[in-house]
C-alpha cells in the first residue's frame, strides 16, 4: 500500500518539513525536524531503488491524472540511484550542521537555514524523480533558490557576492533550459519526458529540435559547472557555510549531470545527440579541458576550500568524459564517478569544515602542522585526497578504472593517458596540503587546538570510510552504476 | 502625513472594498478568471495601501511580522496537506477525486483548499517583500514621524 507511493513521499517529506521548520522556529527543534526528515528520506530512497532495480520503470501519476496529461513521476535505476546518493548526503551532512552551523550562522537564522536545506533537498529529489520537463524546471528553481540563500548565509561577506554570481548564472541556465523546453513543447505538444522520448524520433532531424537540444545542453551545463561555464562554482563553494559546501559539492552538480544524461540518452537519443553531429567530440574536448585547466588552477590556490572547488570542476570533467563516450561503459563510469566523487568530496569538505572551525579560516598557510594539531582530520583529509587522485583502494580508483576501460572499449587508448596525466595534477594539489600539514612546524606558540567536535568529525570520517569501503568492494556501487547506465540508455521502454 | 485628510478618508473607504474584491476573486476563481494568486496579491495590496497612508508601523501592528512569516509557511502546508489528505484517503498525492463521495464534488473541495493555501502564502510573501524593502529605505526619523 505504502510501497506504491514511495516516489512522491521521497519528495514531499522534505518539502513539507521546510514550512514546518519555519513554524517551529527554535534552532534545536528545527534541527531535529530536518534530521528526522533526512533520515526518513533515506529510509524511503533505499526500498525505492530496490523496487526500481527489480521492476524496471515505476510510474506515479500525481492526482491520479494519467501520464501524458497529468504530471508523472518516473523512477528507474538511474534516478533512484542518484536520489539515494542525495538522501545519503543529507543524512551525513545533517548531524554535522548542529555544531557546524552554530558557529557559522546567526542563531536567529538557524530555522531559516534548515528550512532552506530541506527545500534544497526536496528540489534536488524532485528534479530526479519527476517525469515532466516543466516540473523539472520548477524543482530546478526550488533547489537553486534555496541554494542561493544557503550560500549567502556564509560568514564571509564575499558569500553575498558569490551567491549573487551564482544567482545570475543559475538564472541564465534555467532560462535557457525553459527556452529549450518551449521549443520541444511547440513541436510535440507534450511536456511528459517519456512522451517526448517517443515523439521526438518521429519528428526527424528538425532544426527546432536541434535548437532545443542546444539550449537545454548549455542551460544544464551551466548548472553542472562544465568547463568553461564553471566560474560561479569556486566562490560559491568557498564562501558558503562548510555544511553547505559539502552538501552542494556532493549533490547539486551531480543532479544536473543526471538531467543532462537523461536528455542526451533517453529523450533525444544517442543517434540525434552523438551520431549525427559533433556533440561527442565537443563534450570530449570540454571534458579534457576541465580535467586539466581547473586542476592546474587548483594547484595555485591559497585557500583549501577554493582548491577543493576547482578540483570539483576538474572531477566533473571525468564524469562528462564518460558521457561523451556515449557507450554503456562510459555511462557506467560517469554514474560510478558521480557516486564516488560525491562521497569523496563531501567527506573532504566536512573534514575541512571542522578544521575551519578550529582555525578560523581555510587558507593553506594557517594549516601548517595540521598533522600534529588535528591528526585525525588531517589524515582523513589526505585519504580523501588519495581518492581524488585515484589511488587503488579508494573509490576514486574504481571510477577511473571504469573510465579507462570504457575508453579502451571505444579504442580511444590515448584517453587512458589523459586520465593518468590529469591524476598527476591531482597529486600535486593534494601534495601541497600534505606538505603544509605534515612537513611544516605548527606556528610558534600556537596552542594545541585539538580535533573538531565529534558531531562534526564523525560524519566526515564516515564518508571517508565509505569512500575507502567502496574502493575495496565496488560490487554494489558498480552493479548499481551499471544498472543506472543501462536504464539511461534503455530509453524508458 | 497627518494633514492628508483626503488620503486618509479615501483609504478608509477603499480598503474594505479591496479586501472584498480579493475575496471575490478568490472564491469566484472556481468559475471565472481569478484564484489564490491574484486574490493574494490584491489582499496584500490593500495592506500595502494602508501602510502607505498610515505608515509602516501601524501596518505592522495590523499584520505583524511573525504572523506574515507563519502565513508563508502555513499556505504551503495547506496546499501540501490537501495532497496528503488525498494520499490518506486512498488516492495518489494531490488526488482530489477521493476527497468527497462524489468525484466532481471532490475536485471542487480539493481546488478550494489548494487555492486557500495559495492565497495565504502569496498574501504573506507579498507583504514580506514589502516590509523588507520598506523597512530598509526608511530612515529612523521617518518611522518615528509616521507613528
Amino acid at each position: 500500500m505504502l510501497k506504491q507511493h514511495l516516489p512522491i513521499l521521497l519528495v514531499i517529506v522534505p518539502l513539507i518539513t521546510a514550512p514546518l521548520i519555519v513554524l517551529l522556529r527554535r534552532p534545536l527543534l528545527s534541527w531535529m525536524a530536518a534530521m528526522l526528515a533526512s533520515v526518513v528520506t533515506l529510509i524511503i530512497a533505499i526500498p525505492l531503488l530496490q523496487q526500481a532495480v527489480d521492476q524496471g520503470v515505476i510510474s506515479y501519476a500525481i492526482g491520479t491524472w494519467p501520464a501524458p496529461l497529468g504530471i508523472e513521476y518516473r523512477v528507474d535505476a538511474a534516478n533512484a540511484f542518484v536520489a539515494l546518493i542525495v538522501a545519503l548526503m543529507a543524512v551525513f551532512v545533517m548531524p554535522y550542521c548542529r555544531t557546524g552551523i552554530a558557529a557559522e550562522v546567526r542563531s536567529e537564522e538557524h530555522y531559516l537555514f534548515y528550512a532552506m536545506m530541506m527545500l534544497c533537498l526536496a528540489g534536488l529529489l524532485g528534479i530526479l524523480l519527476t517525469g515532466d520537463a516543466f516540473n523539472l524546471f520548477v524543482f530546478l528553481e526550488i533547489s537553486s533558490l534555496a541554494t542561493y540563500v544557503l550560500i549567502a548565509m556564509g560568514r564571509d561577506r564575499r558569500a553575498l557576492v558569490a551567491s549573487y554570481q551564482y544567482l545570475l548564472m543559475g538564472t541564465i541556465g534555467a532560462t535557457l533550459y525553459v527556452i529549450g523546453i518551449g521549443l520541444l513543447y511547440l513541436q510535440t505538444g507534450t511536456l511528459n519526458l517519456a512522451d517526448l522520448a517517443q515523439r521526438l524520433p518521429v519528428m526527424g532531424d528538425v532544426r527546432a529540435t536541434l535548437a532545443a537540444l542546444a539550449f537545454i545542453t548549455v542551460g544544464i551545463s551551466l548548472k553542472i559547472a562544465l568547463f568553461p561555464l564553471h566560474l560561479w562554482l569556486p566562490n560559491a563553494y568557498a564562501y558558503s557555510p562548510s555544511a553547505v559546501s559539502a552538501f552542494l559539492a556532493a549533490t547539486a552538480t551531480k543532479v544536473s549531470i543526471y538531467v543532462l544524461m537523461r536528455y542526451f540518452f533517453t529523450i533525444f537519443g544517442e543517434t540525434v545527440v552523438f551520431d549525427a553531429r559533433y556533440t561527442g567530440t565537443l563534450l570530449l574536448a570540454l571534458s579534457l579541458a576541465a580535467m586539466f585547466i581547473p586542476a592546474v588552477v587548483a594547484i595555485f590556490q591559497k585557500d583549501v576550500k577554493r582548491l577543493l572547488a576547482y578540483s570539483s570542476v576538474s572531477q566533473i570533467g571525468y564524469i562528462t568524459l564518460g558521457i561523451s563516450l556515449s557507450s554503456v561503459g562510459g555511462l557506467t563510469a560517469a554514474v560510478a564517478h558521480l557516486f564516488n566523487h560525491a562521497l569523496t568530496k563531501g567527506g573532504m569538505f566536512l573534514i575541512l569544515g571542522g578544521v575551519v572551525l578550529r582555525y578560523g579560516g581555510a587558507s593553506l598557510e594557517r594549516m601548517a602542522g595540521l598533522g600534529r594539531t588535528m591528526p585525525i582530520a588531517a589524515f582523513a583529509f589526505v585519504l580523501g585526497g588519495l581518492s581524488l587522485i585515484g589511488i587503488p583502494g579508494t573509490a576514486g580508483f574504481i571510477s577511473k578504472w571504469y573510465l579507462v576501460t570504457a575508453a579502451m572499449e571505444e579504442g580511444q587508448w590515448w584517453l587512458a593517458g589523459a586520465v593518468m596525466l590529469s591524476s598527476l595534477l591531482a597529486v600535486i594539489y593534494v601534495w601541497r596540503f600534505v606538505e603544509v600539514a605534515y612537513f611544516r612546524e605548527p606556528p610558534e606558540g600556537s596552542p594545541s587546538r585539538g580535533e573538531a567536535p565529534l558531531s562534526m568529525l564523525l560524519p566526515g570520517l564516515a564518508m571517508i570510510a565509505a569512500c575507502l569501503w567502496f574502493g575495496l568492494d565496488a560490487t554494489w556501487s558498480g552493479s548499481m552504476a551499471r544498472a543506472a547506465a543501462e536504464a539511461l540508455a534503455g530509453a524508458w521502454k | 502625513m497627518r494633514l492628508d485628510i483626503i488620503l486618509r478618508v479615501l483609504a478608509k473607504l477603499l480598503i474594505p472594498f479591496a479586501v472584498m474584491f480579493a475575496s471575490y476573486v478568490q472564491f469566484h476563481g472556481d468559475f471565472g478568471p481569478g484564484g489564490g494568486f491574484q486574490a493574494g496579491v490584491i489582499a496584500a495590496a490593500a495592506v500595502i495601501f494602508y501602510a502607505l497612508i498610515y505608515g509602516l508601523p501601524s501596518a505592522r501592528k495590523v499584520v505583524p511580522d511573525a504572523l506574515v512569516e507563519a502565513m508563508i509557511a502555513l499556505g504551503v502546508l495547506i496546499y501540501a496537506g490537501v495532497g496528503v489528505a488525498g494520499l490518506l484517503l486512498g488516492g495518489n498525492f494531490l488526488d482530489y477525486f477521493v476527497l468527497a463521495h462524489d468525484p466532481v464534488h471532490g475536485q471542487h473541495r480539493g481546488i478550494f483548499w489548494v487555492e486557500v493555501g495559495v492565497l495565504v502564502t502569496v498574501f504573506a510573501v507579498m507583504l514580506k517583500i514589502f516590509y523588507v524593502f520598506a523597512g530598509r529605505s526608511r530612515s529612523p526619523v521617518d518611522s518615528e514621524d509616521a507613528s
